[in-house]
């Protein structure tokens, strides 16, 4: 089944535009659910050409500190999946163009319902899920339903995925593929670049699907060395210690936070404009 | 009760070959790992077709862990409680004193046998931490144990035990720092260390294979029991007790068992201050199925999935999860899964120190706890197990301070 989603015709256009992507990542209701929702507003405008929007969980085990506490703050601060797929609604109301992709764990999902999850986040203008702790073994548990409504389920390779493995990796992958560039949890290790792209190329012959590159990229340079072999790269902790460092004493987000996020975003986009 | 009529229709046999007890199990693991856990199970399954493998787990189990435990008719208590005739199981007597030897034992053969040159393990309780530093040093390997900075301090007998063996402990101040905070930073160390690091988890829960593994390495305390109680009375028991946190010691006891129909078993979950308010762990009475740490199972959760902690007076206990073999247990009907509270296992450590002249662990003392209730509805010729999986060193100063003596001078 070929369903096209805004993600398929963001990345058919940048190809045009002959620029790689540069995907951002902020968790949904960090550090309150304003401040993110205006955070997330702003994301296009200062160059973000996919969303990457988290869906806050109490044990994200596959992510470093800074997006752990991430977490933690939207969660102490009452954000819940329904308010996650009302920041979308919300985003949608202005822009119709550019891709959202929820991330997050499985079980705030399956305690949601997945069927009604994957019906009611398509509903809210959401194009895909990227969903860490779901392998292509439990494929029926998400990713089907998820293609049956019509999102892009966007699987991560790893350097651990060699050869044998990759095609069932890629099965029932859309959209695009999430290439993780280190061993590891979020936001912690640099990537080694030229093998970085060494294992782009190897997973690039296997698949027409655009590859995005994450996993502690945090410079526009690196944006800029990822994207020349990549048709993607994704930022996170960077951003999102961006929001930490511009917090109160109480945690409270500090006037002027949302453009100093802004800011940093128009740095990074920098890393695929010129 | 499910009937279990016949051994076609076998409760021993799971799970299947995606790792599933009926819903729950499973592996729900990232990417990264999905590699590493599908080449465990490879050499796990070599492993046990392997006569040498089981051959030196024998011996090390016999003359390093001191196996068999031995089958003991608790006299005293039995006349106290007036109804079933107790015998306990004496896994406390194991070296390193619980259960968590005989798994470790078994683990750490796989990890050599996989060529992998360092261990991690989480802990609660510390007994887990310290059966692994002990086969860490045993082996030769370097080791690194996580462990939540609220039980650093509550069990810090455990955690000198540690550092003597020569592990690294790395205290983790994620979240309210007990074991699912421990259980985190393991798997996020795993999936940063992948080429050398093996992970020796701690109860029978995480990813396929551990609950199977962990099954199978435990499960020489039921297939003992069975013979012991063959020589003792002639006859299989009639009821089996066993305390649950991950349910590890509770598998290994009923698991020989389950296809016995008429064997009643009991798995004894930690109420905490009670299964009415928040604070207690046991995820069988009093959570939902979900997804955490692997596998499908019952959790503590709240209405958007976000996992609450446990609490239990007993830091090996309070783990929002439980083994998938536990969950499908519950839902087919063939354990009684029940409760006892931080003050029932309170009781229970001081019935049996007083009658018995055993000071348990905190964990079994629950088992004890629900013991108390259980054996005076019994008739006398009533045979009932109760798995005594560990000693109460460690929890001397805890239990102290519940009882308001000041014992650290
Ligand atoms: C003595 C003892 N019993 C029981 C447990 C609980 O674990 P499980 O349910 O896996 O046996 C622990 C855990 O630390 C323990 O130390």
């Amino acid at each position: 089944m070929t369903i096209k989603t805004r993600i398929d015709a963001r990345f058919e256009q940048l190809k045009t535009e002959n620029r790689g992507a540069l995907v951002t990542f902020i968790t949904a209701g960090d550090p309150v659910y304003d401040v993110s929702l205006e955070i997330l507003k702003s994301l296009p405008e200062a160059g973000a050409d996919v969303i990457e929007l988290g869906m806050p969980f109490s044990d994200p085990m596959a992510d470093g500190p800074a997006i752990q506490l991430a977490s933690e703050r939207a969660l102490a601060n009452g954000q819940t999946m329904i308010k996650t797929l009302e920041m979308v609604r919300e985003f949608r109301k202005t822009d119709n163009d550019t891709p959202i992709v929820l991330m997050g764990y499985f079980n705030p999902i399956y305690r949601y319902g997945a069927e009604k999850f994957v019906a009611d986040a398509k509903e809210a203008g959401v194009d895909g899920l990227i969903v860490v702790d779901v392998p292509p073994e439990a494929d029926e548990e998400l990713c089907i339903p998820a293609m049956n409504v019509g999102l892009n389920f966007i699987r991560l390779a790893t350097p651990t995925t060699d050869d044998e493995r990759l095609p069932m990796v890629l099965q029932n992958t859309s959209g695009f593929l999430y290439y993780v560039s280190v061993t590891g949890i979020t936001g912690v290790n640099a990537p080694d670049i030229s093998d970085v792209l060494k294992n782009v190329a190897r997973i690039q012959a296997q698949t027409d699907l655009p590859i995005a590159v994450g996993f502690g990229v945090k410079s526009a340079e690196q944006v800029r060395e990822i994207t020349a072999g990549a048709a993607g790269a994704v930022v996170g902790s960077a951003i999102v210690r961006e929001i930490e460092a511009n917090l109160n004493e109480d945690g409270s987000p500090r006037e002027g936070l949302a453009s100093r996020v802004k800011m940093l975003i128009s740095e990074l986009a920098q890393g695929v404009r010129t | 009760m499910t009937q279990v009529d016949n051994l076609a229709n076998s409760l021993m046999n799971g799970p299947d070959e995606n790792g599933h007890f009926g819903l729950f199990g499973g592996r729900f693991v990232a990417e990264t790992l999905m590699p590493l856990i599908l080449d465990l199970e490879k050499s796990y399954e070599q492993a046990k077709a392997d006569p040498e493998f089981q051959k030196e787990l024998d011996y090390l189990l016999t003359y390093y862990a001191g196996r068999p435990s031995v089958l003991y008719h608790a006299e005293r208590l039995t006349e106290h409680l007036g109804g079933a005739k107790i015998y306990f199981k004496r896994d406390e007597l194991n070296h390193t004193g619980s259960h968590k030897i005989n798994n470790c034992l078994g683990q750490i053969l796989l990890a050599k046998r996989m060529g992998k040159t360092r261990i991690i393990a989480e802990t609660g309780a510390g007994q887990h931490g310290v059966a692994v530093a002990t086969v860490a040093a045993r082996f030769n390997l370097p080791c690194t144990v996580f462990m939540g900075a609220m039980d650093v301090e509550r069990q810090s007998p455990n955690v000198f035990r540690m550092k003597m063996l020569g592990a690294e402990i790395r205290p983790v101040t994620a979240g309210r720092g007990t074991l699912k905070d421990a259980m985190n930073e393991a798997l996020r160390d795993w999936v940063t260390n992948v080429d050398d690091t093996f992970y020796i988890i701690g109860t029978a829960a995480g990813p396929h294979p551990y609950p199977q593994l962990v099954r199978d390495f435990q499960s020489v305390i039921g297939r003992e029991v069975r013979e012991q109680m063959m020589e003792a009375e002639g006859r299989l028991p009639d009821s089996l007790v066993a305390c649950i946190g991950g349910g590890s010691n509770a598998i290994g006891l009923f698991h020989p068992f389950l296809d016995d129909k008429d064997v009643s078993i009991y798995g004894v979950e930690a109420a905490g201050r009670g299964l009415d308010g928040p604070d207690h762990a046991a995820s069988l009475n009093g959570g939902q199925p979900g997804v955490l740490h692997g596998n499908r199972t019952y959790l503590l959760q709240d209405d958007d999935g976000q996992i609450l902690e446990g609490h239990s007076i007993s830091a090996g206990l309070d783990y929002p999860g439980i083994g998938p073999e536990h969950s499908w247990l519950k839902d087919i009907g063939r354990v009684n899964y029940v409760s006892a509270t931080d003050q029932e296992a309170l009781d229970g450590f001081q019935m049996c120190s007083k009658y018995e002249g055993i000071i348990p662990a905190l964990e079994p003392s629950h088992a004890l706890g629900f013991v108390k209730k259980l054996a005076p509805t019994l008739s006398k010729d009533h045979l009932l197990v109760m798995n005594l999986c560990g000693r109460g060193d460690k929890d001397v100063f805890a239990v102290a301070e519940h009882l308001g003596m000041n014992i650290k001078g």
